[in-house]
């Protein structure tokens, strides 16, 4: 009674091989067949954010998306933010500094969020970052602190570019 | 009190222990944990609100591939030494027959009761065959609307039931009637509050295996009661506490949904005891919104006797409470709302009659603010009332009735519910709330709104105080023990969801045994380590834990020190205890405190240091005497487009009495999110339902939760009065932010519509309902 599929896709830089059913989302591939847990699930409909993760370099709902539809792609998730040498990604780092994560349930996806975001417009003021950020729910910090790590992380990117 | 050395840890925003691996993606939450040969539970729910179960035919649903076992409450009954689960707050005065079924085959009392468990090797199959159990049901009238509950001639929310009230009490003292007689002036007012779901983002979840070599039944569970959860394990499996072990993973927050010990958990734990089978069960969105407890309606109708001056004499009234179908916790949500009534006024005589009332929805227990909120709100709507029909300005009734801050201590003629009487233990009211006005700019907010006027836009400001008792007994656990490795390890049954409470526990050790936080593990909520607990409520923990496991860590220093002294062969007020190591002052003669373990944990055969004891290892719990008490005062100025009726939150102020601050960053960061919290009680979180009790709201996009872009820049100003009623001087901060807020946005929404003469008694106050409301008025834009 074997339905499952094959799907072969890269996370992080590595390459990965799974069965599945066919109506497995993304987020649950990730989290139980490839063991990545760090990609969380909060509401599985599409809207507090928790489980976005980057496919082929843009943001996406882990839970809204299946699988099979990632066969092939490059998938960038919380565990590949930082360094191979355990640096933290200026996110990571801006993220504890300000103290803009609590219970951290909703962190990798705001972080992996904010990862696209930095990279289209690094320069976003706080309003625009706000707007960003606003798919996103995080029930404990009020978002005032995401929103200071997010333009600290902001600087800290656009200055080593501009370097 | 600890020395209070430059290098102290206490009172330092210290950067989180939690951090690193939460950071990472590393964070170990209930879902995360995989065990080998792991299945997986779903739940049948009552599709209806109150119905009489029929038939369970679960004989398709069996044969589903992938099936392990389909379990009714008749399955479970072998493992099982109840039915039904015990009150978790025992209690004498209250009906029996009042709490949750562990599945329900009888009569279903709210949409979303658990009647039915299948467990299957995925969850997709799991919910697949839950789907195909054939489940007959006679549909029955429910109660929908708690005010209808109290209709003798409505129907019953469990047939054969007198009426639906759970309880009814009066909150009373002093001479109302004398009040109202001297009265200058008379008020009266309906509120009508309504405060919606708890919505971690993290929702429950359980995994438990049983292992028969051990005869040990382990059970993970994202709670914020572990020890209280092994409690309800031991009574309901018949189990000592050598079979049943709790274990909190990280958890993804909670507000007050997970400190309750639910049907999934029992449930789960007796098909893994029968199955043998390590099973696990993950709440879903749309069960969190089914069938984790909420915060409901309350109804307040009350009058007030004031004298000329504005002043308090007396209120008199009614509040009626929605608790739901089932009391699983106790009454203590309509108790706390009672006796926050009065907040941090004086209020001569009060007589508030209570009905705790039962409606055919899911239970509700205190969410973040536990009633305070409801008791402010109906405090505050009333002294904005009061500005209005004295023509006084709203800051100066509340400066005229706040307690003065010669009268502290203050004792209340209220009692809490362990009897003690309500004491505000510290605090300047006064001072706190004029730090409000002043931050905010409160004097010069008519030119503010003038000017904006200017510009076609309508402003109003908005003030609100409150206070928040906290730190409840009778005890947390902590103990503190340095181990033959040399680490520093600290074991409590306080249960963090967020907070950062090990940070905070490891700065308190810190101070005491001279060693760097991050030094220092913390383990919380695991019964395997510690015999006792009562968990994350009340905003209790720093005070109750933070005080245990500092006494505990006072303990462990005497008893380094006795053990160091002798072997330094120096006078015990000689040394100090920094970097790790136990020092003679102003010299390099040292012991590591791991040295000082090793000799402690003893050589066979030789005679332990003169007056050392086995181990480095302490207890000393703290055994609170009251409350403590810490005051709130909010301040924000909102717009409210007259057209559509939304409202934009400008600017937010708030003072808070934190007592002692372990770390202000934690401590800011707890007021910012309890605020916000109370923005979406006060602006979006409705929790529908139809007027056959069915919920109407059960997805995010139905259910508002606050996102970034409503959010103003909150400005948090702590101010420090120490309570006297802990060795810390502590006061609890977890749930202070949420008390007043939407007290005050209320009052700024109603502010910015003073020309229309708009009065608001609600929340949440939607866009669409304030449009309603504006219209009715005949005054929309
Ligand atoms: S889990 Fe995907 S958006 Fe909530
Ligand atoms: S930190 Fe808990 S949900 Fe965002």
């Amino acid at each position: 009674m074997d339905d499952t599929i094959a799907v072969a896709l890269r996370v992080n830089g590595r390459t990965f091989q799974g069965r599945c059913e066919p109506r497995t989302h993304l987020a649950d591939f990730l989290r139980h067949e490839l063991g990545l847990t760090g990609t969380h699930v909060g509401c599985e409909h599409g809207v507090c954010g928790a489980c976005t993760v980057l496919v082929d370099g843009r943001a996406v709902r882990g839970c809204l998306m299946l699988a099979a539809q990632a066969d092939g792609a490059e998938v960038r998730t919380v565990e590949g933010l930082a360094a191979a040498d355990g640096t933290l990604h200026p996110l990571q780092a801006a993220f504890v500094e300000a103290h803009a994560l609590q219970c951290g349930f909703c962190t990798p996806g705001i972080l992996m969020t904010l990862v696209e975001v930095l990279n289209d417009t690094p320069d976003a003021d706080e309003a625009e970052m706000r707007e960003a950020l606003s798919g996103n729910l995080c029930r404990c910090t009020g978002y005032q602190n995401i929103v200071k790590a997010a333009l600290t992380a902001a600087k800290a990117v656009s200055g080593v570019r501009g370097a | 009190m600890p020395d209070a050395k430059p290098e102290a840890m206490i009172g330092r925003s210290v950067r989180r222990l939690e951090d690193p691996a939460l950071i990472r993606g590393q964070g170990r939450f209930l879902d995360d944990l995989s065990l080998p040969g792991q299945t997986h539970a779903a739940f049948l729910r009552s599709p209806v609100a109150h119905g009489r179960i029929r038939r369970i035919d679960t004989e398709t649903a069996r044969t589903l591939p992938g099936v392990r076992a389909v379990l009714t409450l008749a399955d479970l009954r072998p493992v099982l030494t109840a039915d039904r689960l015990p009150l978790q707050f025992r209690s004498a005065t209250l009906p029996t027959g009042i709490t949750p079924f562990v599945l329900n085959e009888g009569e279903v009392v709210y949409v979303g009761e658990t009647i039915a468990l299948v467990v299957a090797d995925s969850r997709a199959i799991a919910e697949d065959a839950a789907a195909l159990i054939d489940l007959d049901i006679e549909e029955l009238d429910p109660v929908a609307d708690c005010r209808d509950a109290l209709d003798e001639a409505g129907p019953r929310v469990y047939a054969g039931r007198a009426d639906n009230v759970f309880s009814r009490f009066r909150q009373a003292y002093g001479d109302a009637d004398a009040g109202f007689a001297a009265a200058a002036h008379r008020l009266s007012l309906s509120l009508k509050q309504h405060r919606g779901g708890a919505h971690p983002i993290e929702g429950r979840g359980v995994v438990a295996s049983f292992d028969r070599f051990a005869d040990q039944l382990t059970v993970w569970s994202s709670t914020q009661l572990a020890h209280e959860a092994r409690g309800f394990l031991v009574e309901l499996l018949g189990r000592d506490e050598n079979g049943v072990r709790v274990v909190t993973p990280d958890v993804g927050g909670g507000f007050g949904a997970k400190y309750l010990f639910y049907p999934e958990e029992i449930a789960v734990a007796a098909a893994s005891l029968l199955t043998g089978l390590p099973i696990k069960w993950v709440e879903d969105r749309r069960e969190h919104f089914l069938a984790a407890i909420q915060e409901r309606d309350q109804y307040w109708d009350f009058e007030a006797a004031v004298d000329a001056d504005g002043r308090l004499l007396a209120v008199r009234g009614r509040m009626v409470s929605d608790a739901g179908a089932y009391v699983p916790q106790g009454i203590n949500l309509a108790y706390n709302a009672s006796t926050a009534f009065p907040g941090p006024y004086v209020l001569p005589a009060y007589d508030l009659d209570v009905f705790v009332t039962a409606t055919n929805k899911v239970p509700t227990i205190p969410v973040r603010g536990a009633g305070y909120p409801e008791g402010t709100f109906a405090m505050e709507r009333l002294l904005d009332a009061i500005a209005r029909e004295l023509g006084l300005d709203r800051a100066e009734v509340r400066r005229r009735n706040l307690v003065p801050g010669e009268a502290m201590p203050y004792r209340t003629p209220m009692a809490s519910r362990s009897g003690s009487a309500i004491l505000y233990d510290s605090g300047d009211f006064p001072a706190i709330f004029a730090q409000a006005l002043e931050r905010i700019d409160y004097a010069g907010f008519e030119a503010r709104r003038a000017a904006a006027a200017e510009e076609g836009r309508t402003l109003g400001i908005g003030i609100a105080c409150g206070i928040k008792g906290t730190g409840r007994g009778p005890y947390e656990s902590g103990l503190v023990r340095i181990g033959k490795s040399g680490r520093v390890s600290v074991y409590t049954g306080a249960m963090p969801m967020g907070q950062g409470l090990k940070t905070a526990l490891a700065q308190i050790t810190a101070d005491q045994l001279g060693v760097a936080p991050d030094q220092i593990t913390v383990i919380c909520g695991d019964t395997g380590t510690i015999p006792l607990g009562l968990g994350g409520f009340a905003s209790r923990q720093t005070v109750t834990a933070g005080s245990s496991v500092h006494q505990a860590a006072a303990v462990v220093r005497r008893k380094v020190l006795t053990v160091a002294s002798e072997l330094l062969e120096a006078p015990e007020g000689d040394l100090e205890l920094v970097n790790g190591e136990v020092r003679v002052k102003g010299t390099d003669r040292a012991i590591t405190l791991k040295a000082v373990a090793e000799v402690v944990s003893g050589v066979p055969g030789y005679a332990l240091p003169k007056g050392a004891e086995p181990g480095l290892e302490g207890q000393d719990p703290f055994l609170p005497t009251g409350l403590t008490y810490g005051m709130a005062a909010h301040a924000v100025e909102a717009e409210v487009d007259t057209g559509t009726g939304n409202v934009k939150l400008l600017r937010y102020v708030v003072v808070n009495d934190c007592g002692r601050a372990i770390n202000p960053m934690l401590v800011e960061g707890q007021i910012v999110g309890g605020v916000v919290h109370g923005i979406g009680n006060a602006l979006f979180e409705w929790m529908g339902y139809d007027d056959r009790a069915q919920p109407i709201t059960t997805t995010l996009a139905e259910y508002l939760l606050p996102t970034c872009t409503e959010i103003p820049p909150i400005e948090v100003h702590l101010v420090e009065y120490p309570s006297p009623l802990n060795p810390l001087g502590v006061k609890g901060v977890g749930e202070a932010g949420t008390v007043p807020a939407a007290a005050a946005i209320i009052s700024a929404v109603e502010d910015a519509l003073r020309e229309p003469g708009i009065r608001l008694g609600e929340v949440p106050l939607s866009p669409h309902r304030l449009y309603q409301i504006m219209r009715d008025c005949g005054r929309s834009a």
